[in-house]
């Protein structure tokens, strides 16, 4: 399989805090990464840096040509319009004609069940819909490569689980690749194929998902050990 | 007490009396005022919005002399526009001078800094909170500035106020370049220190009225549209926060 993303030795300085330091990673089409660590360990910075909103101050970026990126984001912004011209802009500004732009937003729209609110104003909706709205958004895009910011941090837990639920069947129906952050550890072992734990803008464990919460951490990375204890972040 | 209690007498006279001297001042205040507004803020909500995205060397400097313009004495911006207007001026074969296109130049120009700055900052504040999210989908620098400025469109009412304010509240400006002709370029401040000066309270006071109540309507007109827009839009979303 190829790279979908490979970052090399990447490092990015916020005036005179490192928030990444030399970073590797590599992830494959299809693979499903999840960042973990600590508040500002600089998951969103890693994040940012892939998507192409922060450029590097040191290292290489090299992302397939392609990929079509998506981003999902902590709390999405929802612009003063509708549901459905939320959905559509997104559409527009990539390229598709309006008219075509409604119509592919209402059918990403029905993915979501979120139909039903298509005329109402987006910021009128709930947490959990808005969440599920940014999810609409991208999804129309029809990207290959999703990156999600804590993308259920700030949900209550039913409307965790549904947004949750539809990034499962996302991800099982088109093979997409993942890179998300969150500190939610079951969401991550129920999502991630991989798990990447940073500490200070490091990465000092990058392994299969399986490995990173059966095998004993605390001789070969005893933070990312201490954070599954819950004794750390 | 009773010269003011007369002087308020005699101007409420005037304005239930549809005088028309006082009443074709007031028009002209408001057409001169107005049309400076919307030419100042077409243009300055265009550049302010721009400014608010665009990164660019001298920025910064650009930004000082921006805010350095906001206190602009309005009576130095008659004297340029005067001297721009004038016969051997580079503007005087338009042969604007002691006219109200004139008066309505110096206002723009005076009102300009206001709306280009306080938009620059309303969109700037929203790049900084979630202008990534459109960088996001491909919008570009200027196409941002657009989009930010459009969704921040009820915050940017509060400049049109602002810039109106400034405009239809000046009095040196226009009074330079103007030339307070009655019945041709005077205007209601102008009238009033003309008319103060005279000694003809009552006319000065009526005009006072009129200016104030006119601010008044447009701030509560402007402040319940907000109102029912932001309720039928949703509040303001927490902004989100780098980890």
């Amino acid at each position: 399989m190829s790279d979908v993303l490979n970052l090399c030795d990447v490092s990015v300085q916020f005036d005179k805090h490192l928030a990444l330091r030399g970073v590797n990673l590599q992830m494959q089409a299809g693979e499903r990464v999840a960042l973990v660590g600590a508040n500002g360990c600089g998951k969103s910075t890693l994040l940012r840096v892939a998507h192409g909103l922060l450029k590097v101050s040191a290292g290489q970026v090299s992302v397939a040509s392609d990929v079509r990126q998506a981003m999902v984001f902590q709390r999405p912004h929802m612009l003063r319009t509708s549901v459905l011209r939320f959905v559509a802009w997104g559409l527009w500004l990539q390229g598709a004609s309006w008219r075509e732009a409604h119509v592919r937003a209402m059918q990403a729209l029905e993915r979501v069940n979120l139909q039903g609110v298509a005329e109402r104003t987006a910021r009128t909706l709930s947490g959990g819909q808005q969440q599920r709205l940014a999810l609409a958004r991208a999804w129309a895009l029809k990207p290959n490569f999703v990156l999600l910011d804590e993308p259920t941090s700030s949900l209550d837990p039913h409307a965790k689980r549904d947004v949750e639920r539809l990034l499962a069947d996302w991800v099982a129906a088109e093979e997409t690749s993942l890179l998300f952050s969150s500190h939610n550890l079951g969401q991550v072992k129920r999502l991630a194929t991989r798990v990447v734990y940073l500490e200070s803008g490091r990465v000092l464990a990058d392994l299969p998902v399986d490995q990173f919460f059966n095998q004993p951490l605390g001789e070969s990375h005893p933070e990312a050990h201490l954070f599954l204890k819950g004794e750390l972040g | 007490m009773t010269t003011l209690t007369d002087t308020s007498l005699t101007a409420l006279q005037l304005l239930t009396q549809l005088d028309p001297v006082l009443w074709s001042i007031v028009g002209r205040s408001l057409w001169v005022s107005v049309l400076a507004t919307v030419i100042a803020c077409g243009l300055g909500l265009l550049l302010g919005a721009w400014l608010g995205v665009a990164r660019f060397v001298g920025r910064d400097a650009l930004l000082t002399v921006l805010n350095t313009l906001l206190a602009l004495p309005s009576v130095v911006v008659g004297l340029l526009v005067y001297l721009l207007l004038s016969r051997t001026g580079p503007l005087g074969y338009l042969g604007w001078l002691f006219s109200l296109k004139a008066m309505v130049l110096a206002q723009a120009v005076l009102v300009l800094p206001v709306v280009t700055a306080l938009t620059r900052q309303c969109v700037e504040d929203a790049e900084r909170n979630h202008g990534e999210q459109l960088q996001s989908l491909g919008a570009k620098p200027w196409l941002r500035s657009i989009l930010l400025a459009w969704d921040e469109r009820y915050a940017l009412l509060t400049v049109l106020i602002a810039a109106f304010g400034r405009a239809i509240s000046e009095v040196g400006a226009v009074m330079v370049v103007g030339g307070n002709i009655e019945g041709f370029t005077r205007v209601m401040t102008t009238a009033i220190a003309l008319e103060t000066s005279k000694g003809d309270l009552p006319l000065a006071l009526a005009l006072g009225l009129v200016l104030m109540t006119v601010v008044l309507l447009l701030n509560v007109l402007i402040s319940a549209l907000r109102r029912w827009r932001q309720r039928m839009d949703g509040a303001d979303p927490v902004q989100g926060v780098l980890a």
